[in-house]
């Protein structure tokens, strides 16, 4: 493989304080070295002047659709829109038909994950058999086969017992448990947030208790177990108070937060665009002002896509029968960027933290460094490109994006995984050599 | 065609005051078209409306049939039952049917809110809204508007309070938008669990007591209390109800003020209202449904393009304007 050398950019890289214009040497799929070097003669050069180089992008929840979906996306498909919009390893969550619930199921992902040559893959296992609440999965077996945490997500785990042992059960293998934070009951029917909007437009509300009762469950289980819970996509001020809480007496919680709790709110609900329909559902400006403050100061760790494919028919309903979710792999960082970095509540290292850092030392994966020696997973993104979003460019296969038609700042230009050029802007995406098997299945 | 109203009525939240007293003006002269023998004119003659039902309705479809029929429109009835719908059939897709139809007007009622605005944002036909889930009924508003008007005159700093089921009624607001645009004082009253937690933020003045309410209003109108709220758990029993919220002759007589009662029907005798209110000379609950066919017969000469100076002229002949698309 021939070395790589990314010249002249500005090389962001918080977990070793950097943030000047130099050079990266990639040298066998490592970083070779960094700052004011020379690059050799045999090296591929790729110029990064006014760019920002920094350690890659680690989306920990995204939902890839493979096996059961592959109609809307597959781990192929997921994996490229992962190295499109600069991230170069995400995390599968198990909501897939069947369930990702047992050691076969996860080597299956794996697998894909390799074929599909971009962004690295990662599953994350069920925490109960078939995601029904009831049944403790093979924790130990998954991660023997490559899971790096457990999850019910799209299921909120009801049950406290069991909460409480799977919190225990993971601290023999050192894995997350991640919660999806609803109390089930309370939010029952629910289309969207619960307020004036929701009386407004007819549809059943969720009210923000209904996340927070969890979200303090899930600390109170934390402290009692010893265990690492973390809370997915936090929407709420007030779960943004209850882990500030939790935070203050050592409790090992950690959060995330997704791009579209930064940037939207309810009022994007009026006119029933089922593009604005997610959950958790998209909050008040008083929330989103509040969540963009606990990034800022770290009560939130990092940034996570709840990257969501749907079929446009699916979508193509009346509101409150269409499904939740929207895909976020392709606008993600241009949302923060716009969102956070430009009205001056981030910093470009913090978003590099919170977007690859925090998420590789919380899940503790590789990559969130570019330091001698590490996995050369890295991420070029131009801070500062005006790009209008066209979702049916995206190389993800959902095109359900409320940011579509939207002017957004900030644009991935380069994305390398393992020293391998996966991504780059204006070069058509990889072919499609890793969906030759469900074509032949389907 | 794009009248005065645009293309759709989906709802008086979107409407302003001066239109919603353009509709209810219009109607003054379609009444008296249902008092006469022979109760048809030809304003409507060559148009053809699909009234478009998925949910049951019984009174609401037949007044919009009387009114498109007394305008001579041709008209076909839909239900969810028996159709396309019930095998399966997507309402985009069965919008996009009607549309190569090349219908003039389609008439919706949907069980889910936003319905009636899902299909006027795909079909160039105009759509009105007869009823979306939980969201909005505005020609129940209007109807319910036009009654107050006739016995109160201008509705301007008079008070009108919504009893019931609030959370799950579009009528009620159908009823605060377009009370509140025409001046009228709005409250609300009935059970909390009943109340949408942002009350509050609706401007409307809320009771907790009927007894109160009445002390208050100019007139109730009385909602329909639905069987399955207590299913669900809202509030536990009927007769709770009646006893608490119950709008009974012994709670008017206490009133001291004269109060006009509404129900935008079908009533549950004895738990919501008690029979000899809604018999009794307090209740203009059948003027409501005879206004009922004329705010349908001016919001579908409306929206046709009629012109509403000429609506008196159209009584006898057409006020359509000529030049549709």
């Amino acid at each position: 493989m021939k070395p790589v050398f990314l010249n002249g950019g500005t090389l962001v890289d918080p977990s070793q304080r950097l943030n000047e214009i130099g050079n990266l040497l990639i040298v066998d799929g490592e970083v070779a070295s960094i700052g004011r070097i020379e690059a050799p003669d045999d090296a591929e050069v790729i110029d990064c002047a006014g760019l920002i180089v920094s350690p890659g992008f680690i989306d920990v929840h995204c939902h890839l659709r493979e096996p059961g979906r592959e109609d809307v996306e597959t781990i192929a498909t997921g994996a490229r829109a992962a190295a499109a919009g600069g991230f170069t390893a995400v995390c599968a969550m198990p909501n897939t038909d069947p369930v990702t619930d047992n050691q076969a199921a996860v080597g299956f992902i794996v697998r894909q994950a390799q074929r599909a040559k971009a962004a690295r893959v990662y599953p994350i296992g069920a925490i109960s058999v078939g995601q029904e609440g009831k049944v403790l999965a093979e924790f130990g077996e998954m991660v023997g086969a490559g899971a790096v945490a457990v999850s019910d997500d799209g299921k909120p785990v009801a049950s406290a017992q069991l909460m409480r042992t799977a919190l225990e059960y993971a601290r023999t293998f050192k894995i997350p448990v991640i919660d999806h934070c609803e109390e089930p009951t309370l939010s029952a029917g629910g289309a969207m947030n619960e307020g004036i909007v929701s009386a407004q437009l007819g549809l059943k509300g969720i009210p923000a208790e209904a996340e927070e009762i969890m979200v303090i469950r899930d600390i109170l289980l934390a402290r009692l177990t010893g265990g690492h819970v973390h809370l997915a996509h936090m929407s709420t001020k007030g779960s943004v108070e209850l882990i500030r809480w939790g935070k203050e007496r050592g409790i090992n919680v950690t959060a995330e937060v997704c791009p579209h709790h930064l940037s939207l709110t309810e009022e994007r609900v009026r006119g029933y665009d089922t593009n604005a329909k997610m959950n958790p559902p998209l909050r008040t400006q008083k929330d989103v002002e509040a969540l963009r403050e606990a990034v800022k100061d770290g009560t939130i760790d990092l940034v996570a896509t709840d990257h969501a494919p749907h079929h446009y028919d699916e979508k193509e309903r009346e509101f409150a029968d269409a499904p939740n979710g929207i895909v976020g792999l392709e606008t993600a960082l241009a949302v923060i960027i716009t969102n956070l970095v430009e009205p001056g509540h981030l910093s470009f290292p913090d978003l590099v933290d919170r977007m690859a850092c925090t998420p590789a030392r919380v899940f503790n994966l590789p990559g969130g460094t570019l330091k001698r020696g590490s996995a050369a997973d890295v991420t070029v993104f131009d801070p500062g490109a005006r790009w209008k979003v066209d979702a049916s460019q995206f190389a993800s296969k959902g095109r359900n994006s409320p940011y579509n038609g939207m002017t957004l700042v900030g644009r991935s230009a380069c994305t390398i995984v393992a020293g391998s050029v996966v991504f780059r802007s204006g070069v058509p995406v990889r072919g499609q050599e890793g969906e030759r098997m469900n074509r032949v299945r389907g | 065609m794009t009248g005065t109203l645009g293309k759709d009525l989906l709802g008086l939240e979107s409407l302003t005051g001066e239109q919603i007293r353009l509709i209810l003006d219009t109607a003054e002269p379609f009444k008296e078209i249902s008092e006469r023998a022979i109760k048809k004119v030809p304003a409507l003659r060559g148009s053809t409306i699909v009234n478009l039902f998925f949910e049951n309705s019984t009174r609401t479809r037949i007044s919009f049939e009387f009114a498109e029929k007394r305008l001579s429109a041709d008209t076909v009835n839909v239900s969810a039952s028996g159709s396309s719908v019930s095998k399966g059939e997507t309402l985009v897709d069965t919008a996009r049917n009607l549309e190569a139809m090349r219908i003039d007007m389609v008439v919706i009622r949907h069980s889910a809110s936003g319905a009636a605005k899902f299909l006027a944002d795909r079909i160039q036909s105009n759509v009105i809204n007869a009823g979306d889930g939980t969201h909005e009924h505005p020609t129940q508003g209007l109807l319910d508007i036009l009654t107050l008007r006739d016995r109160l005159g201008d509705l301007k700093g008079r008070r009108i309070c919504i009893c019931g089921d609030i959370l799950h009624s579009r009528v009620a607001r159908s009823n605060i938008w377009g009370l509140t645009k025409l001046g009228a004082e709005v409250a609300v009253c009935g059970p909390r669990s009943l109340l949408p937690n942002a009350i509050d933020e609706f401007g409307v003045q809320v009771f907790d007591r009927i007894e109160e309410a009445i002390e208050w209003a100019d007139a109730l109108n009385v909602l329909r209390l639905q069987f399955e709220r207590m299913t669900a758990g809202y509030i536990p029993s009927a007769r709770e109800y009646n006893r608490v919220f119950g709008v009974t002759r012994e709670r008017l007589e206490r009133g001291k003020r004269d109060i006009l009662i509404l129900h935008p029907g079908p009533m549950n005798r004895g738990v919501e209202i008690d029979s000899d209110v809604a018999d009794g000379p307090h209740s203009v609950i059948l003027d409501q449904v005879t206004n009922g066919v004329a705010v349908r017969m001016a919001v579908l000469y409306l929206l046709a393009g009629g012109k509403p100076e000429l609506a008196e002229a159209a009584k006898g002949g057409s006020g359509r304007r000529e030049e549709r698309e």
